[in-house]
């Protein structure tokens, strides 16, 4: 079941959420020195302590900074002494969010703290992401992530849908939108500048950072003594595309389009979207896939052209959604995170505040 | 606040993969220049073939030899090849449709410049000059205006059976990363060399942890008060080591212990000498021993002090 239950079921909300500036290097500080401010801030919004918590589940990735088991020393920022109920993920934090979200159906908690972090800054990100690759036919010939989306961008170009320009444009209303946004790496106007991978321009790409993000999660009651106006979270739903890039349509995302009519979002429309694309032309799959027409708000956060802290990104989607809805500037908000190359994974999630 | 310390890290892997039997004939078929597909349930032919059908995720197994020419489905240029990459000077990325195939395979284009590549292109394979049955076997592609006949033949049944199958890879794999351990590992890092070792106190619990990593795993709080600890220190446990680890040059057996320095809450690991191994116990008093230009410890030894209570050092067990 990805739906919400009905009016018996558990409703479950996010009701707070924070996240770090994203930088492009925080030498100074390791993983849990970076990421611990985030858990005190998003535990502060609500009151609550980590003994409160009834679930902790995190997403990261140990490739990124190449320190093995990463999320064990991530944990010393939770106090996970006497032993909590806590999970892992080794991808993007939405899923981490996705497994809180069984949880609490499951009525096994009440409160859920999810959170994710990411240092690209010690590695080369590019030839980081090819060990995610298939490793028999396409992680022996080491090509980047920029070189995968500059596939994708240009298969989107040869069938009419896109073509440098309105990518830029894309790039461009991102960052615009993300000069209002403390956090964003990025901001304002930057030069689309040299290709990178042609077709697509350095501008195009997002910036490689570090960075963090938590939110947290409560069913029911909890949820409205937690928060003034909860995130109600009406479905959520991830599907993935098949293994081999040649075997797909490098233009649409069936996947995300899947997932979106299980999450719900189809049966009434919203007015915000945070879409996980970090590369232009992925936003342009996206908003084919996912139906969204110029009343929606897009990416009034900037994105992730704006800022893409790997393993945080997505889950921070989620988390600028909610916070529209917190702040009462959404009603009805979709949420999408990605993972792997080229779209391959997908998750959206439609939150919704209580009517005005 | 002592500078931020860096350290190059290399994380390097021989990742051994055995392969699945239709994985098996096709690296293996690269090795013999012949190029293999997989029929779907419904009837398409998938290059590079799996071993399973993507959309019903029946077994497949049912093998076809495709063209070595094919057509460029999309592509993009690449004007900075990286470490690992198939060609070191400009290439295209491609999607290659080979003739007889309904799905693509992602390779290298060697084509002169951008301008010479387009989607919809004829290509075919450059084969490596030595082959071991492995997707790199295909060197790259090449540009191909020959006959297009074989773009029409139906692609022919074949075995997959070849003499010498390939039934495993060894993968290699390298990243290169720059280490910095942060503000508290820093600040311990730079005391240790001085010779002194610094711990940090938890706010809440009060606990001085050594090595410090900048936050208390108990309360989730930042710890930022320096305490020296040490030199001395009491042995809360050990064990006796009788393998010889590779590139060590100590001689066996020796004792591993934890040491818990005067002054911290939580014990380290080092080794003891300057006494019998099986003279070591629980509670022995020792402070560290420094070799010339060592950043750390080389190893612990007995400081001739009476043995520490038991009730001095059973928290820290």
């Amino acid at each position: 079941m990805t739906r919400a239950p009905g009016p018996r079921g558990r409703e479950i909300a996010v009701v707070a959420f924070a996240q770090t500036d994203h930088r492009r290097t925080t030498d100074e500080l390791s993983e849990v020195e970076m990421l611990m401010p985030v858990l005190h801030e998003v535990l502060d919004r609500t009151g609550l302590k980590t003994a409160d918590i009834g679930f902790t589940c995190s997403g990261s990735c140990d490739y990124l900074a190449g320190r093995a088991f990463s999320f064990t020393l991530a944990l010393d920022g939770v106090g996970a002494w006497p032993p909590i109920s806590e999970s892992h993920v080794e991808t993007d934090g939405a899923w981490a969010l996705y497994e809180a979200w069984t949880k609490l159906l499951s009525g096994d908690a009440d409160t859920a703290l999810v959170y994710a972090y990411g240092k690209s800054s010690p590695g080369s990100l590019r030839d980081v992401l090819t060990r995610q690759l298939d490793p028999y036919y396409v992680a022996p010939l080491w090509p980047d992530s920029v070189a995968l989306a500059a596939l994708q961008a240009q298969a989107l170009i040869d069938a009419g849908d896109t073509d440098e320009s309105a990518l830029a444009a894309v790039a461009a209303r991102n960052r615009t939108a993300a000069d209002t946004n403390p956090h964003a790496q990025l901001r304002g106007p930057v030069p689309h500048g040299e290709h990178a991978v042609r077709p697509l321009r350095a501008g195009d790409c997002p910036p490689v950072g570090d960075g963090a993000a938590a939110v947290i999660l409560a069913a029911g009651e909890r949820a409205r003594q937690l928060c003034a106006r909860p995130a109600w979270i009406r479905g959520i739903d991830h599907r993935i595309e098949a293994h081999g890039l040649g075997v797909r349509d490098l233009t649409d995302s069936p996947s995300a389009r899947l997932a979106a009519e299980h999450a719900g979002a189809f049966d009434a429309p919203v007015d915000t979207a945070e879409l996980h694309a970090p590369f232009t032309s992925q936003e342009v799959v996206l908003r084919k896939a996912l139906r969204l027409d110029d009343r929606v708000r897009v990416n009034p956060s900037g994105g992730a052209l704006a800022a893409n802290p790997m393993m945080a990104a997505g889950l921070v989607r989620i988390g600028e959604a909610a916070a529209a809805v917190h702040r009462g500037e959404s009603d009805r908000a979709l949420a999408h995170a990605t993972s792997g190359p080229c779209l391959q994974q997908n998750l959206v999630a439609v939150l919704e505040g209580d009517p005005r | 606040m002592p500078e931020v310390l860096k350290a190059p890290l290399a994380v390097e892997f021989p990742f051994t993969r055995s392969l699945g039997p239709v994985q098996s004939a096709f690296l293996t078929g690269l090795r013999e220049r012949v190029v293999l597909g997989v029929r779907t349930v419904d009837g398409r032919v998938l290059v590079p073939p799996v071993e399973y059908d993507p959309v019903t995720a029946d077994e497949i197994r049912d093998l076809v030899e495709v063209g070595a020419t094919g057509t460029v489905t999309t592509w993009a240029w690449n004007h900075e090849p990286r470490r690992g990459q198939p060609l070191a000077t400009p290439f295209a990325w491609v999607l290659v449709r080979l003739d007889g195939a309904d799905t693509a395979l992602l390779h290298a284009l060697d084509a002169p410049g951008p301008d010479g590549v387009r989607t919809g292109m004829r290509v075919r394979v450059r084969w490596a000059a030595e082959r071991t049955g492995a997707i790199t076997d295909i060197a790259c592609f090449e540009p191909y205006d020959g006959p297009a006949e074989e773009a029409s033949a139906q692609p022919a049944p074949h075995t997959g059976e070849f003499a010498d199958a390939v039934t495993g890879i060894v993968a290699p794999a390298r990243l290169d990363y720059t280490y910095t351990p942060g503000r508290a590992q820093s600040a311990y890092l730079d005391a240790l060399g001085g010779r002194r070792t610094v711990g940090e106190r938890c706010p809440s619990c009060r606990k001085v942890y050594v090595p410090p990593r900048g936050a208390c795993p108990t309360c989730g709080v930042a710890t930022a008060e320096r305490v020296e600890v040490g030199p001395r220190g009491t042995v809360t446990t050990f064990c006796i080591v009788n393998i010889k680890a590779k590139n060590l040059d100590i001689e066996v057996p020796y004792v591993y212990a934890h040491i818990a320095l005067d002054g911290a809450d939580l014990a380290l690991h080092g080794r003891v000498g300057g006494i019998p191994y099986d003279q070591v116990r629980m509670g022995l008093r020792v402070e560290p021993v420094w070799t010339s230009g060592a950043r750390f410890p080389d190893h612990y030894r007995p400081t001739g002090e009476p043995d520490a209570d038991y009730d001095t050092y059973k928290e820290l067990l």
